[in-house]
């Protein structure tokens, strides 16, 4: 069994269905990963991101379908998986009480490896944290935490990385660094499946596919989930946001109305709405210093339109 | 900065947050640095910095929870430091990690939070009912919290965080992974409350949040770096988002530990 072969997909996963008593937590998920691809998981907590995670790194077994990674069963063949994966949980499951260097130590050992023999790995990634080598585990801030974590997922070269929300809870500037690591990774050969409910993470994978309440909306490329947003969407601006949501959602033709930072988006019949006709009803209202654009839908917008259908 | 507030009456009344030079140190480390701001009535204030750079330790502060080792607070009325229990009784707070009893039902959990607040018993029952309405609620009032999906179970939190009609209400990243359309109903939530009057303090690491508050502040190193609202600080900062904003600010961090 090699891995090298590139005609094998990296995950390929057909009608997996798996439930908690009653409640269904992943409807007939199917879908393929390329060798080497960063495919990433979106949708909010409760969509089923972590069961399949579970499912594919041989920790879970699915009620029914198929799945396999590199080209192993993830029933049969789960011990040869294990061996090939790394898999960064969702929360954070290091030993806290013992050091950096420790938890490094220790995975690096149960994989019959050793810190130096794949250091060049993780090297940019934990020579970040390795001036506090000594210090436990469980006094980290969250990005160090997230860092060591990687390193330990890392340390045994797997051919593919499951990480599970490896940015949810950290800020901004740490969840940028983070993604610029997982491209390194990418172009060292490593497939890459990650999720996250951050909908402005999707433009950083190749592939997406849109979770909710364990069902995938939606598998294709950031583009080409943009490009399959087929309604008229407006930015609309003024001096009272809070009021002109409301007043928004009044106006004949107006069909949804979402609060989008600096903007309100809606989306509108413009068989019988025009700018000119809004502005005038926003007017009408009293509301000032309006401004009404024509905009492309983003990520987020297409999630929203996606779960409304 | 100010200097003669706390002598004013008037502003006294006007903010309900006015806090000056206050410090924390723990041990060597000083997790907040002397940071001065007044938050007004029925204001969205929006409390961003990296992880690390003492929103948390500032936020405990204003709560009443953790006493300063220097400066002053003032927060709905009673200084933090003197009145600490009189602060937690007229404020508010929702996390995103602790904010509801799983296995109680949603009645219980509003009787609970209410009678710890002090609501009088007599108005509980009614106020129970038109706050399941308006969150369109009424059949859900026997469930066990646990059994909600995770986006209701935040916009009752909210709910039962103003239901005692606090001065403020701390929110600590409420709508972290919660879905795109309850995450844009809970703004509209916030936005609501603000309306009647309650000061709304937020943090969120999600940045077109920050767009929705009056005015934000920026946290770096356990300084206040930046205090305005987002539009003059998109101009300030030559930036077209309040994520481009954040960035640019949060590199000056001589903090290494992000």
């Amino acid at each position: 069994m090699t891995l090298s072969g590139s005609n094998i997909k990296a995950v390929v996963c057909t009608d997996v269905c798996k439930s908690y008593e009653k409640v269904p937590a992943l409807r007939n998920i199917s879908f393929t990963v390329e060798q080497g691809e960063i495919f990433g998981v979106i949708g909010p907590d409760g969509a089923g991101k972590s069961t399949l995670f579970r499912v594919l790194t041989t920790l879970l077994l699915a009620d029914s379908g198929t799945a396999s990674v590199e080209g192993m069963n993830v029933v049969k063949g789960y011990k040869e998986i294990r061996k090939n994966v790394g898999y960064m949980p969702g929360r954070f499951s290091l030993y806290q009480d013992l050091t950096v260097e420790e938890n490094l130590k220790i995975f690096a050992t149960l994989f019959h490896t050793t810190i130096e023999e794949n250091y060049y790995l993780i090297k940019d990634i934990y020579s970040q944290i390795e001036p506090f080598k000594t210090r436990r585990a469980g006094a980290l801030s969250g990005g160090m935490k997230q860092k060591l974590a990687l390193s330990c997922a890392l340390i045994h070269k797997p051919s593919i990385l499951f990480l599970d929300e490896p940015t949810t809870g950290i800020d901004p500037v740490s969840r940028k660094e983070l993604w610029e690591m997982l491209r390194k990774l990418k172009s060292q050969g490593i497939t890459i499946v990650v999720s996250t409910p951050y909908m402005d993470e999707a433009s950083l994978c190749d592939r997406i596919a849109l979770i909710r309440d364990g069902e995938f909306m939606k598998i294709d490329t950031p583009k080409g989930i943009i490009s399959g947003f087929r309604k008229e969407l407006w930015a609309v601006r003024g001096s009272n946001m809070s009021a002109l949501i409301g007043h928004l959602r009044e106006v004949d033709g107006v069909v949804t109305c979402f609060a989008f930072g600096d903007n309100h988006h809606i989306t509108v019949d413009n068989t019988i709405l025009t700018k000119e006709i809004l502005r005038s009803r926003l007017e009408e209202k009293g509301h000032n210093e309006i401004i009404i654009e024509k905009i492309e839908a983003g990520i987020e917008d297409c999630f929203m339109e996606l779960a409304n259908r | 900065m100010k200097t003669a507030l706390w002598n004013s009456p008037t502003d006294r009344y006007m903010n309900v947050i006015t806090v000056e030079n206050l410090t924390k140190k723990f041990g060597s480390f000083t997790a907040v640095d002397n940071i001065s701001f007044e938050v007004g009535k029925g204001e969205i204030f929006g409390f961003l910095g990296a992880n690390g750079a003492g929103k948390t330790t500032a936020m405990r502060m204003l709560c009443g929870l953790l006493k300063p080792t220097s400066g002053k607070g003032i927060v709905a009325g009673y200084d933090i430091r003197s009145e600490s229990e009189n602060v937690k009784a007229s404020i508010g707070y929702m996390s995103q990690k602790f904010a509801l009893y799983e296995d109680l039902k949603v009645w219980e959990n509003i009787r609970l939070y209410a009678g710890i607040y002090g609501v009088p018993e007599k108005d509980i029952a009614p106020k129970t009912d038109e706050l399941l309405k308006e969150l369109g609620f009424e059949g859900e009032k026997e469930t066990l919290v646990k059994s909600l999906p995770l986006g209701w179970r935040q916009k009752l939190a909210f709910s039962v965080s103003i239901f005692h009609e606090p001065k403020v209400v701390f929110l600590d990243e409420p709508t972290g992974g919660v879905d795109p359309v309850t995450r844009r109903q809970f703004w509209e939530m916030i936005y609501k409350a603000s309306d009647k009057g309650i000061t709304v303090f937020v943090t969120t690491h999600y940045m077109d949040e920050a767009e929705y508050c009056n005015r934000v502040s920026i946290m770096v190193d356990g300084r206040i770096d930046a205090l305005d609202s987002p539009a003059n600080l998109k101009k300030e900062f030559n930036a077209t988002s309040m994520d481009e904003v954040f960035r640019k600010l949060a590199r000056k961090s001589k903090n290494n530990e992000l």
